[in-house]
């Protein structure tokens, strides 16, 4: 046995204190239109809703020099090569990935290990694009958990924008150590 | 030095003070439009008060659920009843991984055992990645707000430490460059670090799984390139469900930044291939403070700080003034449970205006908790010695009819209303000396009759 694991446990036991109920959840109204309330959501995160086009053309525009991408229907934009050890993806320029759902209230979007084979890829990218079914949005942060629901998956993210710090006398600077800019592409 | 010394430190350099006040001024606003923007505000602080109730009253069980669960998902659960064997732990890992150099990301706990000292001791290098955290640590100093740790420098300070240890371009001041600075100096650090240490916001009993919360990703940046992923979690920030997540991270964000959430949520619920994950469950004095009847509730705190960016107090006399390493309304009623003596001067650093109260999301009654921590702290030193500084300092506050006669909702008002002149001249103690025991010549409700704005 651990000794300082059940001198902790006894101590709160010691306590004998009556055990309070946990409240149920209420259900609070979300908003009408979650696309629009989306993007009010992400513009406000410094994320950028793009469409499909403007995304190709950014795509095919040459700014972006290592591309890797695992969303469906644009794999063929990845031209590296995709390393063993993820440290090497440490000079990638851009990153393409599916998000599961968007949530409205805040722009927050959630991957997990299905969308993410490397863990690192969203934050040690350069700029982030995400792509997301406009059919898959959520009002609140409660109908996302509820949507997570018991899915077992080892890591799992909310994302909601650029990397971020006002560290410096409050000043926003975006590209903080993540990605310096985010763009979700609605289909 | 206590409390009202510092602050008149802090009160020096009058320039700064008052940018400090206004700033994080400027950060409670935000938060109150963001808040408004949410029509069931006040039945999510309630909700998520509630939950931290049962998580409280329940604490054994959950906490045995959470270690259950996350030994089944392959994490280490270690336990440390105080600071000494937490950093003793952590150290061990080290060792063990061969480890002399670690990526932290921000963790108000490691703070707390004076891990980074404690590591640095024993010849590990810690480098602080959180770019706030990042600049105090070249300064050798701790962080002076929870979750803005260098609001009490500006950014000419910034740009001097940054062309010291960075090489940056002396006399440059644009945060853009700054932090650009700082972003590739510390990718360095992260592509070269075997372990990462994180702290904890919230840990899931029903799960297993722990949730670390970052605005520019850095506690990300560090584990998943690192092998070992250390997270030290205070027993405290257990939460039953996953479904609980929603109410909190709906509430944390708002409430610190006025954002409608962090950037990254990162959940962590088993290690990926080849790598692994510890995580340090913490008491130190806890189990102590969930004892006192009166001031239990003080450990559903989340750390959002906005009870510090509200604070007339803080806002005026800086992190440093408190001399503890949670500063601020909140600090000021955990520290005394942990040393009465060095701390008897905080719960006195408070107007008790109730604006702490108001703000909290998890509806902690901090300054009720003040105003009781006062009556314990003047029963202790009573018998134990009536001439201390701190009992001085009580008997000071007590005889200012500034914070008394006042109601708490006039008092915010006229605080926030009071013309540059009047917040800082004599009239206002906290404005600009902490002079105390110097009662104002004419009372300030008499000032307000005579000068309604
Ligand atoms: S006491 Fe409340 S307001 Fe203050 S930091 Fe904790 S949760 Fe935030």
């Amino acid at each position: 046995m651990n000794p300082s694991r059940e001198y902790i446990l006894n101590k709160i036991r010691a306590l004998r204190q009556e055990v309070v109920e946990a409240p149920i959840i209420p259900e609070f109204e979300v908003a009408e239109d979650l696309v629009s309330t989306f993007k009010i959501s992400s513009a406000a995160n410094k994320g950028e809703v793009i469409d499909r086009e403007a995304f190709v053309a950014l795509l095919e525009s040459g700014q972006y020099p290592r591309i890797y991408s695992t969303a469906k229907g644009f794999e063929s934009y990845t031209n590296i090569t995709v390393p063993q050890d993820p440290h090497e993806f440490s000079d990638l320029s851009l990153a393409v990935v599916e998000g599961q759902f968007g949530v409205a209230e805040n722009g927050a979007i959630w991957l997990d290990e299905e969308n993410l084979e490397f863990r690192i890829l969203p934050f040690i990218t350069e700029h982030l694009v995400i792509l997301l079914d406009k059919k898959k949005l959520v009002g609140n942060m409660h109908q996302a958990y509820a949507k997570i629901g018991n899915t077992k998956s080892g890591f799992g993210l909310f994302t909601a924008g650029p990397s971020k710090t006002a560290d410096i006398e409050q000043s926003l600077v975006i590209g903080a150590h993540g990605a310096k800019s985010l763009k979700i592409v609605m289909i | 030095m206590n409390h009202p010394e510092k602050a008149a430190v802090f009160l020096e350099d009058k320039e700064n003070a008052k940018w400090h006040d206004e700033t994080l001024w400027f950060v409670r606003d935000k938060r109150d439009v963001v808040s408004k923007s949410i029509p069931e505000w006040e039945e999510l602080r309630e909700t998520a008060s509630q939950i931290k109730d049962n998580v409280l009253s329940n604490l054994d069980e959950y906490l045995v659920e959470f270690e259950r669960n996350a030994l089944a998902n392959g994490i280490k659960v270690h336990w440390a009843k105080d600071a000494e064997e937490h950093n003793k732990i952590v150290l061990n890992i080290l060792q063990q991984n061969d480890c002399k150099a670690i990526v932290k990301s921000k963790s108000i706990l490691t703070e707390e055992c004076h891990l980074n000292q404690y590591l640095e001791k024993n010849g590990v290098d810690v480098v602080d990645t959180d770019l706030g955290e990042r600049i105090v640590q070249f300064l050798n100093q701790p962080p002076s707000h929870i979750v803005l740790p260098a609001i009490h420098l500006k950014k000419a300070q910034v740009s001097d430490i940054f062309h010291d240890k960075l090489n940056t371009e002396k006399g440059n001041h644009d945060p853009s460059y700054l932090t650009n600075a700082a972003r590739l100096h510390l990718r360095e650090k992260f592509l070269a670090a075997k372990v990462a240490l994180t702290g904890v916001n919230f840990g899931v009993a029903e799960t297993g799984e722990f949730v670390v919360c970052t605005n520019e990703g850095n506690a990300d940046m560090g584990v998943h390139l690192a092998d070992v992923h250390v997270a030290c979690m205070g027993i405290e920030k257990i939460i039953p469900k996953r479904e609980h997540l929603g109410v909190f991270l709906r509430l944390l964000a708002r409430s610190a930044t006025g954002q409608s959430v962090t950037n990254y949520n990162s959940h962590f619920r088993s290690p990926a291939k080849g790598k692994e994950i510890h995580i340090v469950l913490l008491d130190n004095g806890r189990t102590e403070q969930l004892g006192r009847e009166k001031f239990k509730n003080s450990l559903k705190c989340i750390r959002c700080g906005a009870c510090m960016n509200t604070c007339p107090i803080y806002r005026r006399s800086g992190g440093y003034s408190y001399g503890s390493v949670v500063p601020g309304p909140i600090g000021s009623i955990l520290s005394p449970g942990i040393d009465l003596k060095k701390h008897s001067s905080l719960p006195f650093a408070s107007t008790l205006c109730g604006s702490c109260s108001d703000v909290c999301p998890v509806k902690i009654n901090i300054h009720e908790q003040l105003y009781e921590w006062r009556q314990e702290i003047t029963k202790a030193q009573t018998s134990i010695n009536a001439k201390s500084l701190a009992m001085k300092f009580a008997n000071g506050i007590f005889s200012v009819p500034f914070a008394y006669k006042l109601g708490g909702s006039m008092m915010r008002g006229a605080l926030k209303l009071l013309p540059h002149s009047i917040t800082y001249s004599n009239l206002n103690t906290w404005g600009k000396e902490r002079d105390l025991p110097e009662v104002p010549k004419e009372s300030f409700k008499d000032w307000y009759k005579k000068n309604k704005l």
